[in-house]
């Protein structure tokens, strides 16, 4: 298309294609690009906690909050939760999608029961699973004997536990996130050929033999997209710490994320704009080193996959 | 479908205990929820697993005193917004990228996909001070309008543009037919799945949204679903079934939406993974 155009004619569209791109430009322009400007620039003051009255400390301040005790300990949090999450949230997933992956009458029923949690929003999820663990009006703190076995669930509580905090703030958003892992899985053994499982039957090949052999290689690419979509949550998680913990349990802010500390309430630089800025910037770098491994990743696979 | 062929008798009985039991894991936090919701006040906290006593009027004072109905009308109208301003503009946006030759194009477009790289929560310090600025706190447009395009629309939009046969175009152009008469009679039909799937992807993640109406809603009225549940919480201790129903009466709407468009809600999450 492009050559039967020339350039005369090219010059001549622009002014119509600018028109129709205008809208998204200053949307894009106004809630995307100038910000993320405007916080690096941020990112140097130290402000009131009115939000005004902002004095310029310096492009140090960068390197000040990167190597404070509190980013430090936000970021080990973030790995920790992504360390958990992701694993666990990968493998159930797939356990799911393959028990369901059967021809049985009514796998439909099961098959809509492992994928619902999809329709649980965050704040949803998360309060579930507060009255759940909630050690004075909680499900499990009130059922005696489960009560006697596990006395960690009244006191204190596993969400006010330092040692059980962060395991519990992860299991809620992985069982949040397990309805979407059985999607896409279910999805990716759906078009795995079948008469390559046949054939290695024939051979003489176990079950779990096929598993690890057939199954698993060709599920690859997507769980690799399963592990790039629950790595990224896990880094802006941010409901479900809100919820169920706000960042504690205090002191040593247990389970306070990156995103935590920029944003939330309970955070020890709430209502500093300037200090938020620098956090918010900094978040911004570590994801953007995410993406960049993860493209990485994805582009040896697809070479792989051309050779 | 699966390989394997199907169980029978005993292994057959295992299987569907096996199933049995995980539906039950599974549906464990959603169950005691439920059962929770549907007490009465004074006997939640006996026998908390077993749905000894029922009553719908906790039901009901989380939709009046908790304000659920509010929130859900809140979260409808951003959503809707949302949802018909992404349309619009990645349609706009999508067509300025595929059936339209100019200067530029290629830097512009890669700068487009440049700000798919820029997470939410590295903006929304600063998209707070804007809001503000512009007096759209506690506000139908500020819940929205930041969201009113994407990179990602965009990119949805110019690709189904660039499946339709390049002849379209001149066709319809020797027909003296404009962009606009072209875009509505002929493209914006020829590409409905694919906004199909915006439509559903942008009402879902703006119906979900938590993080930025929490920051922007200061007024009890203007919060969505989100942030309501959120302000809800505060009296998790003294009234806590009217929490849980809260939280119940917050999933509704979503469950069914999502039983109603499952299909294409499968085709949407699975596109990027299977195609890769």
């Amino acid at each position: 298309m492009a050559s039967r155009v020339s350039a005369r004619q090219r010059w001549r569209q622009l002014p119509a294609a600018l028109a129709l791109l205008a809208p998204s430009i200053v949307i894009l322009g106004a809630f995307v690009v100038y910000p993320l400007v405007r916080a690096v620039v941020l990112g140097r003051q130290r402000c009131g906690v009115t939000g005004q009255s902002c004095r310029t400390v310096g492009w140090g301040q960068y390197g000040d909050v990167f190597v404070s005790q509190e980013f430090q300990n936000a970021l080990w949090v973030t790995v920790r939760f992504a360390l958990i999450t992701v694993p666990l949230g990968l493998v159930l997933g797939v356990a799911l999608a393959v028990l369901a992956h059967k021809p049985l009458s009514g796998i439909a029923v099961f098959r809509t029961i492992f994928s619902s949690t999809v329709a649980t929003s965050v704040a949803v999820a998360s309060l579930m699973w507060l009255f759940l663990l909630q050690p004075d009006v909680g499900v499990l703190a009130n059922v005696g004997w489960l009560n006697e076995l596990i006395p960690t669930l009244k006191r204190p509580g596993l969400l006010r536990d330092p040692a059980t905090a962060l395991w519990s703030v992860a299991l809620s958003s992985v069982w949040a996130g397990l309805g979407f892992t059985f999607i896409l899985v279910t999805a990716g053994l759906q078009g795995i050929p079948e008469d390559l499982h046949e054939a290695a039957a024939i051979d003489g090949a176990t079950g779990s033999r096929r598993f690890w052999k057939i199954t698993l290689p060709l599920l690859g690419p997507t769980l690799l997209f399963v592990v790039i979509v629950l790595t990224t949550r896990a880094f802006q998680a941010y409901g479900e710490v809100d919820l169920l913990t706000d960042g504690g349990p205090q002191p040593g802010d247990t389970t306070t994320t990156l995103t935590y500390l920029t944003y939330g309430r309970d955070s020890l630089i709430a209502g500093d704009d300037g200090l938020r800025s620098t956090s918010a910037v900094l978040l911004f770098l570590v994801l953007l080193a995410l993406s960049m491994i993860q493209l990485r990743l994805i582009g040896r696979r697809v070479h792989y996959g051309s050779d | 479908m699966a390989a394997e062929r199907a169980p029978r008798g005993a292994r057959l009985v295992g299987r569907y205990t096996l199933l049995g039991i995980v539906a039950f894991v599974v549906l464990f936090p959603v169950y005691t929820t439920v059962i929770g919701a549907l007490k009465p006040a004074g006997k939640l906290l006996q026998n908390p697993l077993i749905p000894d006593s029922f009553t719908l009027e906790v039901l009901r004072d989380a939709w009046t005193e908790g304000r659920l109905g509010r929130y859900l009308l809140n979260s409808a109208i951003v959503a809707i917004i949302v949802t018909l301003a992404q349309v619009v503009t990645s349609v706009l946006s999508g067509y300025a990228f595929s059936m339209l030759d100019y200067p530029g194009r290629g830097v512009l477009f890669v700068l487009f996909l440049s700000t798919m790289l820029v997470p939410l929560e590295a903006t929304l310090v600063v998209n707070r001070r804007t809001i503000g600025d512009l007096g759209w706190l506690n506000s139908y447009q500020g819940l929205a309008i930041p969201f009113a395009a994407t990179a990602f629309g965009t990119f949805l939009v110019r690709q189904a543009m660039l499946s339709l046969p390049g002849d379209l175009r001149d066709a319809a152009r020797i027909d003296g037919a404009g962009h606009v008469a072209f875009l509505r009679h002929v493209a914006v039909p020829l590409v409905r799945p694919t906004l199909g799937a915006l439509a559903l992807f942008s009402f879902l993640s703006s119906w979900n949204q938590y993080l930025w109406p929490n920051l922007i809603t200061t007024n009890q009225e203007m919060n969505t679903v989100q942030s309501g549940l959120r302000a809800l919480r505060e009296s998790a201790l003294q009234s806590p079934n009217v929490v849980m129903a809260g939280t119940i009466i917050a999933a509704i709407p979503i469950v069914i939406a999502l039983l109603v468009f499952q299909k294409a809600l499968v085709r949407g999450l699975t596109a990027g993974a299977v195609k890769g």
